[in-house]
């Protein structure tokens, strides 16, 4: 359905020429782009309101702007005026004022709002969420708001996603810019009605004093607030309201659809893929063919007679070739022939021997003590070495977990279009604003000359933190002077996509006679040399296959797991690798999903296990006695919480309280059970899963799940439950079958078949997710939301391998666990 | 090139373009289709499907040359604006994340149930095996296959 008021808007003074057809927008860019007072667009709104604060007649506005205070901007205040852009002018695309109520929220004649957020939503369903929250502080129907999310030109700078922290941090900034405006309304309602504001009740934005009636709309429809916000920066941003409490909420904890659903089911929805403009044209790559090699000659006449040829465009060892049509540019780039020299060093080691590699290489930073370098970390509580000296037992494990891929389901992708001296970015980046940043960089243009919109994509998990695409769509936009659109191959996206890094964990654990955990002794080191960063100019492909290098690389570091245990002696102590090779690699690492935390939680909580079994106690009681042995609280009750979820989890299994592994069966299927547990952030979560081991096949299935979730207040229980399942499942296909392998010279992980992924076979036949408020203070109105968007995808790896180790006796520490894994592992421990 | 006739969503094209050229390449920047889109171009993923008379097909490798039957796209599902159950039960199920694949998801799942209409629950995981979800939102794709087999039935879908 289509905005009405959005057509025939654009007069002569409108500066939206690089976007003639806007109409092809989704229906929310569409209003956000409609006038405001029958002359302006969004922009000239935004240009307005941000950059010189207008004047405002209508009653009751400028005596609330003045309660506010005078902002920053305040001194700045000017007469009204329509401004009017030079015809000839060039777009400018300046940062959208968040200490501005109007950058925010728009209410238009009809009583209908617009939402603005700077965030992006992957499709677990941020965007409702948010709109939710900021209906019920303004106090209108869900169905008469819209949301805009992630234009660098249109929403505030919040940095787009990551983190899981959309509700937790800035659906929070936005709620309290809600709050505000509905006080503004009241007191504008209060002037018309002369009667103080605390008299007045408003309901689905209608205010009413009890005989009369007002609308929003009617208030204030189509004008600007001219409202000054207070907060030291975005995530702070508030008015003088107050937001509701927990229980005057209505939207708040209803499982609404979510809004973007129906144009995904029925084929409207315009994704960033499907962006065209007039006179784009196609670009494909063509990548080195080994690691770290150098391009020493192109042979252009492989494809001149390819018809729609237009051009090689090479710097560097970055190749492409721009073809008019798509499949042309695809055809091009498999025959382009250039020649490639091998680096005198091999640039890493081959799958195979990784894991001796890492244990057996210095650390990046040599000795430098952990603590000093900032990214590693070290953490000694008690004395670990004397514990383990005094230890009634003590045994030791290794874990493995290799380079996982993102390998989204769409490859990398965006459109550049160049006109007027600008430059447009239509992508998938989940993080827009250092999208333009870095683009506008890397292009050596002003930022506010470059706009990024996002749009729909193939998840975000961290891949599209830094899209390479949308800088080499921009790159070649330049170079050609037209709009270029890019995408990559599936052999690309599966090979030079960023990878989450691979581990080798050490550990040792000691317990004394009555079977108490004394001491834990974690020692990780982890492949993660020059991690990717967020849309640096330095640091992106396109770059580094120029050449460009950043001043220092970014060795990501990584804590142990991370959990509430007490064990009185405990040392964390995690240092990174580099492979020879340290730029323009297909290994190179970025944030993947919960970076790190299936990794360490894999150790950590199979770890535990180990240690359970070794004092012949349950796995959930063994657990429970760790987390109570200290009694103190903590930030966020994450103690208490932590106990919480896995009692809840526990519960809604039906757990019988016996030590793990079971007597080992004498059918081809193997049946067991698994728990795993940890923390992430503010959120708190306990797995629980039922396998079958097919010793024939070496096939795992995780039949049944039970997921005991606490995030804290929940704003749409269907969204986080199915946000929770994507984390479990995607949990599983990281522990079963995902591993990036290389052979000392390249990636030959390149498709579905060399990387695969779980299928529609290996769901499990059911999924509980129980969520829980463990906080101690239930009800209270403060109680915040945490983030759910990673925290329970960390316990699945481990929460399958105690399922394994109990139905089979035989401990798994390497992952993936495909089945030649399985029956290799099972076949060694002779069962 | 060469002159190439194409029947679409119920509406016949006629297209200059190179015979080999992948169906979803003509269906995407051609006839301006958004419902089928890259995944890998090597028929593993499914997120490309189509329907040709009736049959899922995938469309990345395919040349335009070879869809010689009716060709129905995530478009073409609804008739008269009506959202096909299959469709329905998508939103009903709330299924897709980020939705990039839920087109070869759902045409899938049609071609399935005009096969089959009442699938068991094995013939639903087999059916739908080679269609590849990295959101991982198969558990609610099956729940909502189930859903839409019991409204074409005539059934009312029940959670």
């Amino acid at each position: 359905m289509r905005d009405e008021r959005a057509s025939g808007h654009r007069d002569a003074r409108a500066a939206w020429r690089p976007t003639e057809d806007d109409h092809e927008f989704p229906t929310e860019i569409v209003r956000a782009m409609a006038p405001w007072d029958g002359s302006t667009s969004r922009r000239d709104f935004l240009r307005t309101s941000g950059l010189f604060v207008l004047g405002f007649s209508g009653a009751g506005v400028a005596g609330s702007a003045g309660l506010v205070g005078m902002g920053p901007r305040g001194s700045e205040q000017q007469p009204a005026s329509t401004p009017t852009p030079d015809p000839g002018e060039a777009p400018l695309y300046p940062d959208p004022d968040f200490l501005q109520l109007d950058s925010w929220l728009v209410v238009h004649e009809d009583g209908t709002a617009t939402f603005y957020v700077g965030k992006t939503d992957g499709g677990q369903g941020t965007g409702t969420a948010t709109r939710q929250i900021m209906c019920d502080e303004l106090d209108i129907a869900y169905d008469q708001a819209t949301l805009v999310m992630g234009r660098t030109d249109m929403t505030v700078d919040q940095g787009g996603s990551g983190g899981s922290d959309a509700i937790e941090r800035d659906a929070m900034a936005a709620r309290r810019v809600a709050a505000e405006a509905r006080r503004v309304l009241l007191e504008m309602a209060a002037e018309h009605f002369g009667v103080p504001a605390n008299e007045l009740a408003v309901s689905d934005g209608v205010i009413s004093d009890g005989s009369r009636t007002i609308t929003y709309g009617e208030l204030i429809g189509g004008k600007r607030f001219d409202v000054v916000l207070m907060g030291a920066n975005v995530n702070a941003t508030t008015g003088v309201a107050s937001v509701k409490a927990v229980q005057d909420l209505k939207l708040v904890g209803q499982s609404l659809p979510r809004y973007d659903i129906p144009a995904k089911v029925d084929g409207s929805l315009e994704w960033a893929v499907d962006v065209k403009r007039p006179g784009m044209v196609h670009a494909r790559h063509v990548r080195p063919p080994f690691a770290g090699a150098t391009l020493a000659g192109i042979d252009e006449s492989s494809v001149r007679d390819i018809p729609g040829f237009i051009r090689v465009v090479s710097k560097g060892n970055y190749i492409a070739v721009v073809c008019e049509r798509e499949e042309q540019a695809i055809e091009a780039a498999d025959r382009l022939q250039a020649q490639w020299e091998k680096p005198g060093t091999a640039p890493f080691p081959s799958s195979e021997d990784l894991f001796d590699y890492m244990r057996s290489a210095t650390p990046a930073n040599g000795g430098i003590p952990a603590s000093a370098s900032g990214r590693q970390s070290a953490r000694v509580d008690g004395d670990p070495d004397a514990a383990l000296a005094t230890a009634a037992t003590v045994i030791e494990a290794a874990y493995d977990i290799p380079f996982q891929g993102h390998t989204a389901i769409g490859p990398a992708h965006g459109v550049a279009d160049p006109s007027d001296g600008q430059m447009t970015v239509y992508t998938n980046d989940m993080k827009p604003y250092s999208h333009r940043t870095g683009i506008a960089e890397f292009l050596g243009m002003p930022p506010d000359r470059v706009r990024v919109i996002w749009m729909d994509g193939p998840q975000l998990y961290g891949r599209t933190a830094a899209d390479d695409a949308g800088f080499e769509a921009a790159y070649l936009a330049k170079e050609l002077g037209r709009p270029v659109r890019v995408q990559w191959m599936r052999h690309e996206e599966t090979a030079w996509d960023t990878k989450g890094p691979a581990f080798a964990i050490d550990l040792r654990g000691g317990l004394d006679a009555d079977g108490n955990v004394i001491v834990l002794d974690y020692r990780g080191r982890i492949a993660n040399y020059a991690h990717l960063g967020y849309n640096q100019a330095s640091t992106v492909l396109i770059a580094q296959l120029m050449g460009i290098r950043p001043e220092r690389p970014s060795p990501g570091g990584g804590r142990g797991p991370d959990d509430m245990y007490h064990i009185p002696n405990r040392r964390e102590d995690t240092r990174p690798v580099r492979f020879p090779l340290a730029f323009e690699t297909p290994l190179r690492t970025g944030n993947l999903r919960d970076p790190n935390g299936p990794q360490t939680t894999f150790a950590g909580e199979s770890f535990i296990d180990e240690m359970a079994a070794t004092a012949n106690a349950d796995p959930v009681e063994f657990r429970l006695r760790l987390l109570r042995g200290a009694t103190g609280d903590d930030e966020a009750h994450r103690r208490a919480r932590s106990i919480a979820v896995v009692e809840a989890a526990a519960e809604a299994y039906g757990w019988d309280a016996r030590p793990s592994p079971k007597t080992v069966g004498s059918g081809q299927i193997l049946t067991g059970r698994g728990i795993a547990y940890a923390y992430r952030a503010r959120t708190t979560v306990a797995t629980i899963v039922d396998v079958e081991v097919d010793r024939e096949t070496g096939r795992v299935w995780v039949k049944r799940m039970v997921c005991g979730h606490d995030c804290g207040l929940v704003i749409n229980p269907d969204g986080l439950e199915s946000t929770v399942q994507g984390n479990l499942l995607h949990g599983i296909s990281r522990t079963l079958y995902e591993e990036v392998r290389f052979d000392g010279e390249k990636v030959t992980s390149v498709d579905w078949r060399t990387h695969p992924t779980l299928t529609h076979t290996d769901t499990p036949e059911r999924i509980d997710v129980v969520i829980v408020n463990g906080d101690p203070n239930p009800g209270r109105p403060d109680l915040p939301p945490y983030g759910a968007g990673e925290p329970s995808h960390r316990t699945v790896p481990a929460a399958i391998a105690n399922a394994i180790h109990d139905a089979t006796g035989v401990r798994i520490r390497r992952l993936p666990l495909r089945p030649q894994q399985v029956l290799a592992a099972l076949a060694a421990a002779e069962v | 090139m060469s002159e190439i006739t194409l029947s679409v969503n119920g509406e016949t094209h006629k297209l200059d373009v190179d015979p080999s050229t992948p169906l979803l390449h003509v269906l995407r920047n051609d006839l301006g289709l958004r419902g089928p889109r890259f995944g890998c171009g090597l028929g593993q993923c499914g997120t490309c499907t189509v329907l040709m008379n009736g049959t899922a097909i995938r469309s990345c490798n395919r040349p335009v040359s070879r869809a010689t039957g009716e060709i129905t796209t995530l478009e073409g599902l609804s008739a008269d604006g009506e959202l096909h159950p299959v469709q329905r039960a998508w939103i009903d199920e709330q299924v897709p994340q980020c939705g990039y694949c839920q087109n070869g998801q759902m045409l899938t799942a049609k071609a399935l149930l005009d096969d089959n209409p009442s699938p068991s629950d094995d013939e639903i995981r087999e059916g739908m095996n080679r269609v590849l979800c990295r959101c991982m939102t198969y558990y609610r794709i099956q729940a909502a296959v189930k859903r839409a087999a019991i409204t074409m039935a005539g059934g009312e879908g029940d959670r």
